[in-house]
């Protein structure tokens, strides 16, 4: 009698701390989500109330006078994203090849997906010295190219590891097709598995402009900054990151609303290439066996 | 060497052995793969030139002021002398500060997702958390600056001096932006690093584990606990250590929110400074060299701070993650 008795009050304390736990775990999805709604929610609602038409066409207004616009730092980031792409996707697109390809069970391959994985992790602002070095240094200014470059070296892992993930996807029996048909296995990789995979990469390459257009820590240091339109790839040019900051933490009202409205921009941007990229790779083109 | 591997790595003709055929039939091959690896290799070199660089620019600086310089809080560019102590402090308590925050909640959220939630709510609710990375990090600064601090200030932090004050953690006037609050915003910015990583080491664990622990007529919370999190500590422990890298270096929303005060302040709510913000907010204005080689060599620490932690965490969960794949995938 004794035993049921404590039988029973155990499975009580068992269930309640069940309980107890299972609406920890609910909470913790609430809570976790709710910086994300809040962030939303004041980026659109500020953002759309500094917004304007010329926000997209003007020059920033000086200080006291109001309205006043991104443009130059919309064009700068649209500048400093397509510099580095030029050097950020072929080469992540390359390494993504080679690891996906010829990366099976190498040594070299796998200190390669190693030392990816670590530049993905390098800080951004880390990147930016280096950059500020190797450029900026030399040229003894900050300019677009420095930018660039910078932002080139932070797209190169997340090109390279989405490229590598997605091609793998690819399955071998269409490779092996291809070299059946006595194709040689560079056109193989080229016309059948890289073409046959458009998808993947540019899904890779969207989440690296996705990652670089927000950078702001790199920029600062290479491309500073710039409340004018830009002279040139060898002058400093505007970026709609950093832009964003220097406005945030000045002083001015008017100036404060406008990096709200830029947050704005930036978000959207950001937000759309993110989820395009789930459209694309949730789309049944991929071969997924 | 080349030949042979291109060999051995193609998973598709386990039969090219004979030596004869080992010959490569089609020339371009050959260079085809050289050119790949060639500019795969181009990565590495960045990394390895990003260390080096930074170590010569560095060299002055650590000859100049030895070890003594991660031990000092003495930094003053106006008369050259420079320790880098209170920015060690700043980042290493914000960073833990944040997974302190972050790690019950990102555990939480996993767990929900992978284990309680339906399939339709999971796969929504993830997808708004992995949108929590997407965020630029300047937009969290912006957010933090006039959304956050703002309450901290107001709200929290007053209640937490009233009732807390005992505690020097928490005493001083509620600045607003400080150390608290660069650790509030850091752990909303890691929480997507360690759910993501954990739900993958819970994915791993066999289905077999959470129906044995079901059949011996435990609750939903024993199994998770039994089934689940039993098997899966060091996978989360390398979840924990990887979200502790990504803190460690992120720079902008940091520098919006801390304060960027140059000392070491007891309370959690002072302003304060770490290594990163401290570079954004100097190193595009040093000239002098002495100042610009120990900005080089707090970026330096950094670096190999983050490269020591981000390995460790990443052999942790591969390793459990490649141990796994033997049992039953979910």
């Amino acid at each position: 009698m004794n035993i049921r008795n404590q039988l029973a009050a155990n499975d009580g304390r068992r269930r309640l701390k069940n309980q107890i736990m299972c609406a920890f775990l609910f909470l913790a999805a609430i809570v976790a989500i709710a910086p994300l709604v809040s962030v939303f929610v004041y980026v659109v609602q500020r953002g759309y109330q500094a917004m304007s038409w010329d926000f997209f066409t003007q020059l920033p207004a000086a200080v006291g006078s109001s309205g006043g616009g991104m443009a130059n730092a919309i064009t700068g980031t649209m500048v400093l994203v397509a510099l580095a792409s030029l050097i950020g996707v072929p080469v992540g697109i390359c390494g993504g090849l080679y690891l996906s390809e010829f990366g099976a069970n190498s040594k070299i391959a796998s200190t390669l997906r190693f030392g990816v994985d670590i530049l993905a992790s390098v800080p951004s602002i880390i990147v930016g010295l280096f950059a500020y070095a190797v450029v900026v240094m030399p040229m003894k200014r900050p300019s677009a190219l420095a930018g660039g470059f910078a932002l080139a070296i932070l797209m190169i892992p997340t090109v390279a590891r989405t490229s590598e993930a997605l091609l793998k996807l690819v399955p071998v029996h269409i490779r092996e097709a291809g070299l059946a048909l006595g194709i040689p296995r560079w056109k193989v990789i080229i016309f059948i598995v890289l073409r046959g995979s458009m998808g993947a990469i540019i899904t890779g390459i969207m989440l690296g402009i996705a990652r670089a257009a927000g950078e702001t820590a790199p920029l600062l240091l290479t491309a500073a900054g710039s409340q004018h339109w830009s002279h040139g790839l060898d002058q400093p040019i505007a970026s709609l990151p950093v832009q964003i900051y220097t406005f945030a933490i000045s002083p001015y009202d008017e100036w404060q609303k406008q990096a709200w409205a830029g947050a704005f921009v930036l978000v959207l941007f950001v937000f759309v290439l993110n989820i395009g990229t789930r459209l694309i790779i949730k789309r049944p083109t991929i071969a997924k066996d | 060497m080349g030949a042979q591997e291109l060999e051995q790595s193609s998973l598709l003709i386990p039969e090219v052995k004979s030596r004869k055929k080992r010959r490569d039939v089609h020339a371009g091959d050959r260079r085809f793969f050289w050119t790949l690896r060639a500019v795969a290799l181009l990565i590495l070199a960045v990394l390895i030139a990003i260390a080096v660089q930074l170590f010569l620019v560095s060299l002055p600086a650590i000859r100049h002021f030895g070890v003594g310089f991660v031990f000092s809080t003495d930094w003053n560019p106006v008369r050259n002398r420079f320790g880098a102590a209170a920015f060690v402090y700043g980042t290493v308590v914000s960073s833990v500060l944040a997974i302190a925050i972050a790690f019950p909640i990102s555990l939480g959220v996993a767990l929900f997702l992978n284990e309680l939630a339906p399939r339709r709510l999971a796969s929504a609710v993830g997808f708004l958390v992995e949108m929590l990375a997407a965020i630029p990090s300047v937009v969290y600064g912006l957010w933090g600056l006039f959304v956050v601090a703002p309450w901290l200030r107001t709200v929290f932090e007053p209640m937490m001096i009233r009732y807390f004050g005992f505690i020097p953690l928490f005493q001083g006037p509620p600045y607003g932006v400080g150390m608290f609050t660069a650790g509030v915003v850091l752990a909303i910015m890691i929480t997507p690093t360690i759910s993501a990583i954990s739900r993958e080491i819970f994915r791993a664990v066999p289905l077999s584990h959470r129906e044995a622990a079901l059949a011996l007529g435990a609750t939903r919370w024993e199994t998770i606990r039994l089934g689940v999190l039993n098997s899966s500590r060091l996978g989360i422990l390398g979840a924990v250590i990887l979200g502790l890298g990504r803190a460690l270096g992120e720079t902008m929303a940091v520098t919006m929110v801390i304060g960027n005060r140059k000392d070491i302040a007891l309370s959690l709510f002072a302003p304060a400074q770490t290594m990163a913000s401290l570079l954004a907010n100097e190193y595009a204005e040093a000239s002098d060299d002495l100042h610009l080689s120990a900005l080089a060599t707090v970026g330096f620490l950094l670096f190999l701070v983050s490269f020591l932690i981000n390995s460790l965490a990443r052999f942790l969960v591969w390793r459990v993650e490649s141990r796994q794949k033997e049992g039953a995938p979910r």
